[in-house]
Order: structure tokens, then sequence, then C-alpha cells
């Protein structure tokens, strides 16, 4: 186990620095800062001081190491716009996102997994047929549009949520809703196969032999050999949860960290860009990693391999 | 081969129009997702005829129109006008272009790289996969939507831009089906067979494995036709895709968002649009799995037993 762990590790820490390698070059090589802060009108001169205060007439390989020294210590850089540290800005915005990522997470796995257990107890039948149209429509539906027209019905016809932001649990509902659906499809489908396949197997038959009721069936003989691969394929779709709170987020104008990153890249604002690309890619990293070494932990066949 | 057995025998009894219907009947949701996007296709490409209107012209006089069936509607601008006087529908047939061709450029462009990367991890192995795999992990680590919306916003959003950023952003899904097939294929008699004879490296990735991928990679990037008109909408729809005033749909989604409260219509019909493209396209990709991928066989055939039963 202890090599698998330092191995897993080792390769975690090389997609980090390539994660720093590609941000800076996209950054800090393909644009340039100091033409976007001086006004129009500024002479060369001023556009050459500016470059040398931002040290950007240094050589390439100085500026990764100094970008890089400033990853490790904290210490990201100012906003080009508010003048306030980089990391701060983001940090302060980081709790709104958990909040909207957990309870989108949370919705998905309350929906998929009963409805993709129900579909299997009753493959073939029209319920079945029902909940794979809703996972297949759900993967061709555009988020931000689902979320737009949930405002349209909910909060304009309705009037029974508010449109956007984040002052009641009320607000929370329709973000998280539409949030939701980018994992509902992928977590519908596969509680669906592992069901089917479970039920299946031996083990089954003699429970279901000996009488053990339906409900027990499912809670404890089946569910808790799904939530293996259920708990591995969350940990691996964390990515496309952060992408999708940046849909949301935007739809809804929640005030999160995923908002404030548009909003940055939109001004073009560097700093508050790339200390929420690192930070962002960072977590992804370091969820896949622990997802990883969960899974081998539970199960010797993975670290054995 | 094995998939030459893997098509659904008609059954001797079926006798002409029977057997058809009941063909099509099994067809059903791919020939759909045909009719769709032979319907968003035509759209493209006959924008200029089936256009009621010139998607550019601005009526000031028939600002916001709601929808003809709708109280204060006219038959002159079906789904309405937009806040500039411009007639929906029209901006939808047009808009259908960029979606259509974004997607399949993109697709492209991730296609060669993507593949490309995958034969030669695949092929050489060691220190070339090694690079390969790490260069899939990174990429698969990075918050893709952010990496293509801040590439867009420091490259200009222009509709070349968008190709190139959404080819180069979305390649590791090919990378890694196309790694995982050639370890495999490399190790066969033909391949095997193929190098004693002595053809280089070059000719046995595009001559020898290339060739068995290439139903897989239909499917795939069928389906991520699909992926890729998603994302240049959700990209035009924050300002950073196609630039006004050329018609996309995700453009018109978001100029129709100021609207969204009293207005209803202009964010819904392009948002519809897309649905609609999408779903059609997944519906071509998941028929053509089921027809070029052996593994289906057994349930369509099983289908068919449980039919007789």
């Amino acid at each position: 186990m202890t090599g698998y762990v330092l191995q897993r590790l080792l390769q975690a820490l090389l997609v980090c620095l390539g994660i720093s390698v590609i941000t800076f070059v996209m950054l800090h090589v393909a644009g340039d800062p100091a033409q976007l802060l001086v006004p129009m009108e500024a002479s060369r001169e001023d556009v050459e001081l500016l470059r040398r205060q931002l040290g950007l007439d240094r050589p390439l390989p100085v500026r990764y190491l100094i970008f890089l020294g400033g990853i490790l210590t904290g210490n990201f850089g100012r906003s080009f716009f508010s003048q306030d540290p980089a990391l701060g800005l983001v940090l302060d915005r980081l709790p709104a996102t958990l909040e909207l990522a957990l309870a989108g997470l949370g919705l998905a796995l309350v929906v998929a997994i009963p409805l993709g257990s129900l579909a299997a107890l009753k493959r073939g039948t029209l319920w079945d047929r029902g909940t794979t149209a809703l996972a297949v429509g759900g993967q061709a539906m555009p988020a931000f549009w689902l979320g737009l027209m949930l405002i349209i019905v909910f909060s304009v016809k309705l009037r029974l949520l508010p449109v956007s932001g984040r002052d009641s649990p009320a607000h929370l509902v329709l973000p998280a809703a539409t949030l939701a659906s980018f994992l509902l499809p992928v977590l519908m489908r596969l509680t669906r196969s592992q069901m089917i396949e479970i039920l299946g197997q031996d083990y089954i038959r003699t429970a279901r032999a000996k009488g053990v009721g339906m409900a027990a069936l499912i809670f404890r003989h089946a569910l808790r050999n799904a939530w293996i691969p259920i708990v591995t394929v969350v940990g691996l779709q964390f990515g496309r949860l952060l992408g999708g709170t940046i849909v949301t987020e935007t739809v809804f104008a929640w005030p999160g960290a995923a908002n404030l990153a548009v909003r940055a890249i939109r001004n073009l604002d560097y700093p508050v860009v790339q200390t929420v690309v690192i930070l962002l890619a960072f977590s992804i990293v370091v969820v896949n990693l622990l997802t990883d070494l969960v899974v081998a932990r539970l199960d010797p066949r993975v670290r054995l391999q | 081969m094995q998939a030459s057995a893997g098509r659904p025998m008609p059954r001797v009894s079926d006798r002409g129009a029977a057997r058809w219907i009941r063909l099509a009947w099994q067809l059903r949701v791919p020939i759909c997702g045909a009719l769709l996007t032979g319907v968003m296709v035509v759209a493209a490409l006959g924008a200029p005829y089936l256009a009621p209107h010139d998607p550019l012209q601005q009526e000031i006089t028939a600002r916001l129109r709601p929808p003809a069936w709708m109280e204060g509607g006219s038959p002159t601008h079906l789904l309405g006008t937009d806040a500039l006087g411009r007639d929906l529908l029209s901006r939808i047939v047009y808009g259908a272009r960029v979606s259509l061709t974004a997607g399949v450029l993109a697709v492209v462009v991730s296609g060669i790289i993507g593949v490309g990367l995958g034969l030669l991890g695949g092929y050489f192995g060691g220190r070339a996969d090694a690079v390969v795999n790490g260069a899939v992990s990174i990429m698969m680590a990075f918050p893709f939507m952010l990496l293509a919306l801040t590439a867009i916003a420091v490259a200009g959003p222009s509709f070349r831009n968008i190709v190139i950023v959404l080819g180069v952003t979305t390649w590791p899904i090919y990378t890694r089906v196309v790694r995982a097939e050639t370890l495999v294929i490399r190790e066969r008699e033909f391949v095997l067979a193929a190098r004693a004879l002595g053809g280089g490296a070059g000719r046995i990735m595009l001559r020898h494995i290339l060739p068995n991928l290439a139903s897989t990679l239909l499917v795939l990037g069928s389906l991520e036709v699909a992926r890729m008109i998603i994302l240049e909408s959700f990209l035009s729809f924050l300002g950073l895709g196609v630039p006004p005033p050329t018609p996309s749909w995700g453009g018109m989604l978001g100029e129709g968002r100021i609207h969204m409260l009293s207005k209803w219509w202009i964010a819904t019909f392009p948002g519809l649009a897309i649905f609609l493209a999408t779903l059609g396209i997944t519906f071509v990709g998941d028929g053509l799995r089921d027809l070029l991928d052996p593994r289906l066989k057994d349930s369509l055939l099983g289908r068919e037993a449980a039919g007789q039963g």
C-alpha cells in the first residue's frame, strides 16, 4: 500500500507542476498584461516602465520560477482592478461555491440512486425506459438553458422561487437543480447498470430465497456493493461538477468563485484568473488522488495490480 | 470478422412491408435522430432560401414582438423578434451554420490531436506512453471550461479561435480510447506480420491499426459533436463566442437573457434549437454504436427472442 500511495503522490505532484506550466504559458506568454493595463494613449516608455515594474522584462524561465514560488508561498499577486490580493478575493468566494457544489451533488445522488435502482429492478418496463430517456435527454440538455427555463417557469410564471442571488435557502433550489443536471445522467446510468449486475449475483438470490424483504435486499445487500463504483465516479466527476458551477453561477449570479473567475476572465484580470484556475485544478488533483486511495483501501485488487 | 455476424437478421417469416415497419420501429430512435440532424443540416445549407427574413435586418417598429400565436404576434414573425426587431426564426435558421460547423470542425481538430497522441503512446509504449499519459492527466485535471474561457479571452473571440480552443482542450477523450485499443491491437497477428515484413511504425499505425478504430472513433466523434455544440453555445452565451451580429444560438440566448423576465421567447427558442440539435446528434451517435459495436448484437437479438416467446 505504501508503495502505491507514494507512486500516486508523485504522479499528482507532476500533474500539478504541469498545470502550473500551462497556466503560466497561457497567461504570461500568450497574453501581455502590460499592454492591457496602460491607457491607449500611453507612450512606449510608459509601457516599458510598467513591464519592468511587473517583472515582465526578465527571461521566461526566471518569470516562471517567480510564478511558481508565488504559488508555493500563497502569493498569487494582486487584482489588476481592485488591487486586493487575488488569493483573498478567491477564498472569500469559495464557501458559496462549496455550498452550491455540495447541494448539487447531494441532489443528484438523492435523485439518481433511487431512480437508477428502480430502473434496474423494473428492467425493461416503461419505468426503465422513462429513466433511460431522462438520462439521454439530460445529457443533451444545455445546462445554462435549463437554468434559464427554470427561472422563467418557477420564478417568473409561478413566482415560487427567487431569480438570483444567495440570501436564503430558497435561493439555493434552482441553482442546485441546474448543477445536479450535470451529474444526474451519469449517476443514474451507473446506478442502474451496477444494480443490474449485483441483482444477478448468487448472494442476492440466496438472500431472496431466505425470504429477505425487498427493502432490506436493496439497502442492506445490493446498494452496499454498488456504492464503491458510485463513490469512484463521483470522485472522478468532481471536475465536471466544478465545470458545472461555472455555468450555474453565471446563470444565477451566484456569488461564488466561478462567477468571480468569469468576470476576471472578461476583464483579463490575470492574477485573479490564475488563482482560480490553479486552486480549482489542484483541488481536482487532490480529490482524484483521494478517490484513488480510498478505492485502493477498499478494494485490494486495485493496489496489487 | 466478428462484426459481420452482428447484424440483426430479419426473421424468415417476415415479408415485405411488415418487415420494414418492424425494422423502422426497432430503429425509431436513430431515425428520429437522423431526422433532427437532417433538419439542422438543411437549415445550415439552405439558410438563405429557408429563412423568411434577413437575419441581420433590424425593424425598429417591430421590436420584441411575441410569437405569432400569442397576442400581439403576427404571421410575418413566426417566433417573434428580438430587442433590435430582428426575426428570431430567421436568426435560428442561420444560427445552425455556426453551431454545426464549429461543432464538426472542433471535433476534427481535437480528433486529430487526440488520435495522433493515442496512437503514438499506445504503439511505442515506454517513455512516449508516459509523456502522453502525463499530458492526459494534466488536461483531465484542468477545469476545462475555465481553460477554454481564458484561452478565448486571451486570443480574442472569433470563429477560428473557438474551433482551435475547443479542439485543443478536448482531445484527451480520444487519446484515452485510442491508446487503450492500440495497446491491444499492436499485439495482434496482423500487426506482427506487417512488422515482420518490414512495415514502418507510421505505416503500421495509419494503415493497420487506425482502420480498426474507425467505427469506435465514428461513434465517439459523433457524440462529441453534440458536446462541442453545447460548449460553443455556452461560450457565445457568455459573449466569448462568435462575435455579433453573426447569429449564433448561444449568442441569441445571451441577448435574450436580458429580456428574460418579460419576453420569455427570445431565450427559449434558441435554447430549444440547441437541445434538439444535440439530442438528434446523440441519437445518431447511439444508433451508430448499436450498429457498429458488436457487443450490442446480443441485446438486439435478445429483444428479438423475447418478442418471439
